[in-house]
């Protein structure tokens, strides 16, 4: 077995941290640094959902639970220190909803965790629902619709350090997810990491090798539960308020999303999918009403056309990389590029106009489109989108066939020379 | 005495109605394998299709083309979305049908708006069927438990009587052994599909006025067929059909009990201070709790019966 600490991972992990703790000096704006630290919370959910769906197996639609439960329990925790009733650092805050997301994972893991496959998938629903209809009933704990509000400053300042300010937010963050990322890092090295993939691909064999299916993915659950009550602490930090939603099924989905669009054969995939996810949702969501549109057909086509996330994409091309042909892609990649861009710049035009026909109360319809002014109430406006839809398709269709060719080549290269 | 007869009949007529989402859901289930997540959506469709064709050819005939656009819409999917994804693994097969049922609403935000659309029940059927003790039952309850009914006969007959229904049978547990015997069982597969959806089309279209026709409505049951499912035994359309009628009954009866612990308490001559801080628990009514009992039973059973009500296997 090889050393799990070694020169090389120290040196990965601190160049981690330098990276982690340079980023506010290049995006020093106060939009982009809440984004940031919206980032690090989902790159920590994302991560933790991946150690069941991508280690275990276990295809979770609940996993927003551990997640919300422990941001209410780290709010009320808060709370109670102001209060003068508990005392713990506002630093290690994110450890209660870490130990509420670990204690939810551990009960409620033990009846969803004995089903595997498809009827896990079912159960957690129904978990998932369950929780979330009972934060509507107990008004008491989960605050009702207005949710639960708080304060992170109750700590005082600690050594000039009273989370007043939100570029100390980020750092609290930014150091828990650095933590969290090679805590589940360590974990995927364990024996416990191993038989979680075993169960994951065969678990008749994990029981004939000795060890019991349901109890490895219990322990895969409980652990999952953990982290994500730690983002769930952050998440009630950065934001002062926990409402029933951060534990809703909506939120459980996200967690899907982000996992699967970053690829879930790979570790370090759901924090591709977690930083693109945030991006196209703040940024996406300021300029149309049809995102969430967009972002389903995206995600659709991911599933239908790299199931392995960008992650997948990206380690496609590592082989032709270390082979040096890179360059002989860009050409197709290029091209089929730029088609792609006007299909899609024809398709947005087409869905946009669609929206705003729909939209009953504005008078002019007429709207901005990337600096054209479209009037989806004048026919002429319908054919020339049509038109450059109709482009943009058979461009690219053509393209593809280019960057094809080019993929085959240099498989029969690679394969002359023994790499692939 | 009333409010129990009364109740029961509306419980049998939701019942009734989860029964017909549930048994496509299920069958769907246990000849592909697939868990569809877009299947309340399909119910959905069924009703925006049906108040939209509705509004130029009136509600009977609706009430068959909205439940064959489903169908057809149903059969798209299984050909050019599941067939495709069908390789890559049945993880990917449920994560496309959850993306699709994202994708449906948006696609219902986008044509019909956020605001709940005027689906009406059709004046024809707009009156008062029979009046029992002082409580007047509406015919358009007795009508969708018609069309449940009549539709639960078909389906069995179809499925036991006829050739096509010999051969999904078949399809079900051998797929090699009919393929080898000629039939095409993708195409089987993608009628079974589309038969589903219609099915849950044809909920929608009954359902869609009964309640209410908005973008939220898939949501709202989809989970609850998801319970039905798992409580009734994944594939099983038995189990699947008892289900539905419990899980109806629970949630009707529930909704309409406004009796709370503290009601109790009071009637065993003991009372709770409002200062207590178990007050607040002792005061939710069992109507509050309506939403979730149907998955506090699901749990139950997983615990005490995990392969459901009339489930023949684990997984």
């Amino acid at each position: 077995m090889s050393p799990v600490v070694t020169r090389r991972r120290i040196i990965f992990w601190a160049a981690a941290a330098l990276f982690f703790a340079l980023l506010p000096l290049v995006f020093t704006q106060s939009f982009a640094l809440s984004m940031l630290s919206q980032m690090g919370i989902a790159i920590i959910f994302a991560l933790s959902y991946n150690m069941l769906l991508g280690q275990t197996g276990l295809l979770s639609f609940g996993h927003a639970v551990y997640f919300g439960l422990g941001a209410f329990f780290c709010a009320h925790a808060l709370n109670l220190v102001g209060a003068g009733k508990f005392w713990l650092p506002v630093t290690f805050m994110p450890l209660v909803g870490g130990l509420a997301g670990m204690f939810f994972g551990l009960v409620l893991g033990f009846v969803t965790t004995r089903r595997a496959g498809t009827p896990f998938a079912m159960i957690s629903l129904g978990i998932a629902e369950m929780v979330a209809a009972s934060a509507l009933m107990f008004t008491g704990f989960f605050g009702g619709e207005g949710g639960i509000a708080t304060d992170r400053t109750v700590g005082g300042a600690v050594m000039g350090i009273s989370y007043g300010p939100q570029i100390q937010v980020y750092y609290l963050i930014a150091g828990w997810c650095l933590v969290c990322i090679i805590g589940m890092f360590a974990i995927t090295q364990t024996p416990l990491g191993r038989m979680a993939n075993a169960v994951r691909d065969n678990p008749e064999r994990a029981k004939f090798v000795g060890y019991n299916p349901t109890r490895v993915r219990w322990l895969m659950m409980t652990l999952a539960g953990f982290f994500a009550g730690v983002g769930g602490g952050l998440a009630a930090i950065n934001y002062e308020i926990v409402t029933a939603e951060t534990l809703g099924v909506m939120a459980s989905g996200n967690a899907v999303l982000m996992a699967f669009i970053g690829g879930i054969g790979h570790f370090w995939g759901p924090i591709i999918g977690a930083v693109l996810v945030t991006l196209l949702q703040s940024a996406l969501s300021n300029y149309t009403q049809a995102w969430l549109l967009y972002f389903g057909l995206f995600f659709l086509g991911i599933i239908m056309f790299s199931p392995g996330g960008i992650a997948n994409l990206i380690m496609l091309h590592k082989p032709v990389w270390q082979a040096g042909r890179l360059k002989r892609l860009l050409p197709g990649y290029s091209l089929s590029g730029s088609a792609g861009l006007v299909m899609l710049l024809g398709f947005f035009a087409m869905i946009e106009m669609i929206y705003h026909l729909e939209a009953k109360e504005a008078a002019n319809k007429a709207f901005s489109f990337f600096g054209v002014t479209l009037d989806p109430t004048r026919p002429s406006f319908w054919i020339g989108t049509l038109v450059v839809l109709a482009a943009g398709v058979a461009m690219f269709y053509g393209t593809t066939r280019v960057v094809k060719r080019a993929w085959d080549d240099i498989t029969a290269e690679l394969q002359v020379k023994g790499v692939v | 005495m009333e409010f129990f007869l009364i109740t029961l009949l509306n419980s049998l007529s939701y019942g009734l109605l989860l029964f017909m989402l549930s048994s496509g859901l299920t069958l769907i289930f246990s000849m592909m394998g697939v868990l569809n997540f877009a299947h309340a959506s399909f119910y959905m469709l069924g009703a925006y299709f049906a108040y939209q064709t509705g509004l130029y050819v009136g509600f009977w005939p609706a009430l068959f083309l909205a439940p064959l656009l489903v169908g057809a819409l149903g059969a798209l999917t299984e050909r050019y979305g599941l067939r495709t994804v069908h390789k890559f693994g049945h993880v990917a097969e449920l994560l496309f049908t959850f993306g699709l049922a994202y994708v449906i609403e948006e696609i219902v935000h986008l044509i019909w708006g956020r605001a709940p659309v005027d689906y009406r029940i059709p004046a024809g059927l707009d009156f008062t069927l029979f009046t029992l003790y002082t409580t007047q039952y509406p015919a358009y309850r007795g009508f969708m438990m018609l069309v449940s009914v009549g539709m639960l006969a078909a389906l069995y007959l179809g499925l036991t009587r006829t050739r096509i229904g010999l051969v999904i049978q078949a399809s079900l547990t051998h797929p090699d052994m009919v393929e080898a015997l000629g039939h095409n069982v993708p195409r089987v597969f993608m009628l079974v599909f589309a038969g589903g959806a219609a099915l849950a089309g044809l909920a929608g279209v009954i359902g869609g006025n009964a309640f209410i026709t908005e973008p939220g409505m898939a949501v709202a049951v989809g989970s609850i067929v998801f319970v039905v499912v798992v409580f009734g035994g994944m594939g099983s359309l038995t189990g699947a059909f008892i289900a539905s009628l419990i899980i109806g009954a629970l949630q009707t009866f529930s909704v309409a009990l406004d009796y709370s612990m503290l009601d109790l308490f009071g009637k065993l001559g003991l009372s709770v201070s409002p200062h207590s801080s178990w007050h607040g628990l002792w005061s939710i009514t069992i109507s509050q709790t309506a939403p979730v009992m149907p998955y506090l039973l699901m749990v139950l059973m997983l615990i005490v019966r995990p392969r459901g009500l009339m489930g023949t296997r684990e997984s």
